[in-house]
């Protein structure tokens, strides 16, 4: 008869019969996924964060419904929806909040990375993936943030596009390509619309999906950072420390979730704009091409790196040049390969030539858009920066995880340093803070190695409670 | 066909890498029409008409703006201060000379003051590092990043300018405002986007 065997009976019976597919996976990526049994807390930001991408879609679909992708009638349609669409503001709201706690869920998912070293081998593709949805996340956030064709809208726009125009040579032609115009306008926006509501959620929809299958390909990691599956019960095969990821985890998530839930509505209701960091207050007055607004700066989301792209002017040049021939150095000491030594030369004397020699430099605004470009990048390269033989904070040394938060706060002042206008001790102040945080990363190699570790048990740290 | 399982049947490979090749072509082809739609259409590139400005209402010290190809343009007329003021801030600016040629400054606007007539500076009101919309013109004072100079201030990342859009040496804009080409059809009417002479 050419069908399955099936062990179930009924509906689910004939369904298994048909399309075994269905039962396979769910065993394999839920109830037969063998999660460690000590995930704590900092592992509940994955299932948020599906769960704020599932909100995103419903409510932009919803939004999609009433919202006019045009420069005439768009930000009218945007309060349309917010005072005379029933129910229009909290769909409203619901998304505009919900982008913020995305990036707040994701950033939280990435710290715990970094706390027990999850990216770290063979969890290098779901880390990649992970970044890459960290990247499309930005894009989908940036192209979101043109629509309601407010004054923030505008200005945003013409600030982002214009990094594109800093490129040398093909710049201009590339900024006119992204624009479709010659000034932020109709065709924008038309565009921006498409790559927000149907481009980019596809791409993350892949890319969500894609991490999710590589990291169930290699397990989970855990907060003690050993491999659960070298410890495996002989009879059944499976890892003496894992459990079923349902019911077990998705209990965990799904306690969580209501707490997520709940600081969410409450934000939601009580201060959706979250005193002009979730939404600017600039953002309430038209698109205007002649005048801009005072002061103009990104989302929170987006302010760190915002930091370091103004921080880089003419002077700082020369730090940055002085900087990336000690950085050059270093590595030339530290490899033994005599081509990779020579490299690290060439690609240094490079860099420096194009940074400050007279008649070659190019302008510190590229600059700038470069260390934005590299201080966001340079997650990517986390696998193989971090050279610890622990994988897990709590097997390195305790300076270590100093080494962590000093980098968590750089980053939180870099990001309240972005939301406040240009003036000169915090200009300064950013331009050492951008060091620290690109030192941060780029002497990992070194620092990380360093230090008393601490032995990593071969069994995971868990009370039964 | 005769040979064995293994061998490479050379007629039907090449016919493979023939069949790549014009699929790779026609998929380049088919290209063409999608990234050609994503650059300005043919209304936007006829959008950039020349326009009149009338001075005749404009006071000294005062700035207006008129549309040109989407973009603000200023007209700033400038008080006898305002161009003293250039005498002191020509050794403070980056590019005095507006030697720099990401934006050429036309040869009729090429000396101290960046423009035909002394009194007026006609400028494109767009700062040259990410494109924000500079304020002013600022009084000498009124604005701590420009120091006792007055001129213009950047509100995004703090890039300053003089009265003749020179901008300050070690700020993240690169080049002076760009001066757009313009004539003037009689002593108070100037046209903008045209400097033919005609």
């Amino acid at each position: 008869m050419g069908l399955h065997k099936t062990e179930y009976k009924g509906l689910l019976g004939w369904f298994d019969a048909r399309m075994p597919t269905l039962m396979s996976e769910y065993k394999k990526h839920l109830a037969e996924y063998y999660a460690p049994k000590n995930l704590n807390f900092w592992y509940i930001f994955g299932g948020l964060a599906i769960t704020a991408l599932v909100m995103q879609i419903a409510t932009g679909i919803f939004l999609t419904m009433n919202y006019k992708p045009d420069a005439a009638s768009a930000f009218a349609s945007v309060e349309y929806i917010m005072r005379e669409v029933q129910g229009g503001w909290f769909i409203r709201y619901m998304h505009s909040t919900g982008a913020s706690f995305f990036f707040i869920v994701v950033y939280l998912h990435m710290f715990r990375g970094l706390l027990y070293g999850s990216y770290r081998k063979p969890r290098e593709l779901v880390w990649i993936f992970g970044c890459l949805i960290f990247l499309s996340l930005m894009g989908e956030a940036f192209f979101g943030y043109l629509l309601p064709w407010g004054q923030m809208s505008y200005w945003g726009a013409q600030v982002i596009v214009n990094l594109f125009g800093a490129i040398p040579v093909i710049g201009p032609d590339l900024a006119v390509l992204i624009r479709g115009d010659y000034v932020i306008g109709d065709a924008t926006l038309n565009r921006f619309f498409a790559f927000h509501v149907i481009a980019i959620p596809l791409v993350l929809l892949g890319l969500v999906v894609a991490h999710i299958l590589a990291l169930h390909d290699v397990g989970s990691n855990n907060p003690d950072g050993m491999e659960i599956k070298d410890t495996l019960d002989p009879k059944t095969g499976r890892p003496l420390d894992g459990i079923p990821f349902h019911p077990y985890y998705t209990v965990h998530d799904i306690y969580w979730l209501s707490l997520f839930l709940i600081a969410f509505f409450a934000v939601l209701f009580l201060a959706p704009e979250m005193g002009g960091y979730f939404l600017e207050w600039n953002n309430f007055i038209p698109a205007d091409p002649f005048q801009g607004p005072l002061h103009i700066a990104p989302v929170w989301y987006f302010t760190p790196y915002y930091s370091i792209l103004r921080a880089t002017t003419e002077y700082f040049m020369w730090v940055l040049a002085a900087f990336t021939v000690a950085y050059a150095l270093l590595v030339f000491l530290s490899l033994k390969n005599s081509a990779a030594r020579i490299a690290t030369l060439g690609i240094a004397l490079v860099l420096v030539v194009f940074m400050v020699v007279p008649g070659l430099k190019l302008d510190p605004k590229f600059w700038g858009v470069v260390l934005m470009g590299v201080s966001v990048l340079i997650f990517f390269g986390l696998p193989w920066l971090d050279q610890s033989p622990a994988r897990s904070i709590r097997y390195r040394p305790g300076w270590h995880f100093w080494c962590l938060i000093a980098f968590v706060v750089i980053f939180l002042v870099l990001g309240y340093f972005g939301t406040q206008p240009p003036e000169d001790t915090r200009n300064l102040m950013s331009q050492v803070l951008t060091f620290l945080y690109l030192a941060f990363f780029l002497l990992m190699p070194w620092w990380s190695r360093m230090g008393e570790f601490k032995p990593v048990p071969a069994r995971v740290t868990f009370a039964a409670h | 066909m005769t040979e064995s399982n293994d061998a490479v049947d050379d007629s039907r490979r090449a016919a493979l890498l023939m069949t790549g090749v014009v699929g790779g072509a026609g998929c380049v082809a088919a290209a063409v029409p999608f990234v050609a739609s994503l650059t300005p259409s043919e209304r936007a590139k006829a959008a950039g008409a020349p326009v009149v400005a009338d001075l005749s209402q404009l006071a000294l010290g005062e700035k207006m703006t008129v549309e040109w190809r989407g973009k603000p343009v200023w007209v700033l007329r400038r008080t006898p201060e305002m161009l003293a003021s250039l005498k002191k801030t020509e050794g403070e600016v980056a590019d005095p000379a507006s030697k720099r040629t990401a934006f050429p400054t036309p040869a009729y606007a090429m000396n101290e003051y960046r423009s035909i007539k002394p009194e007026y500076f006609i400028a494109i009101g767009i700062c040259s590092h990410l494109g924000c919309n500079p304020l002013g013109p600022l009084a000498a004072g009124a604005a701590a990043p420009l120091g006792n100079d007055p001129g213009f201030l950047c509100p995004c990342h703090g890039s300053t300018f003089d009265v003749a859009g020179r901008v300050f040496k070690n700020k993240p804009a690169p080049d002076n405002l760009e001066v757009p080409p313009h004539k003037y059809l009689s002593d108070t009417v100037v046209l903008i986007g045209d400097d033919s002479k005609a």
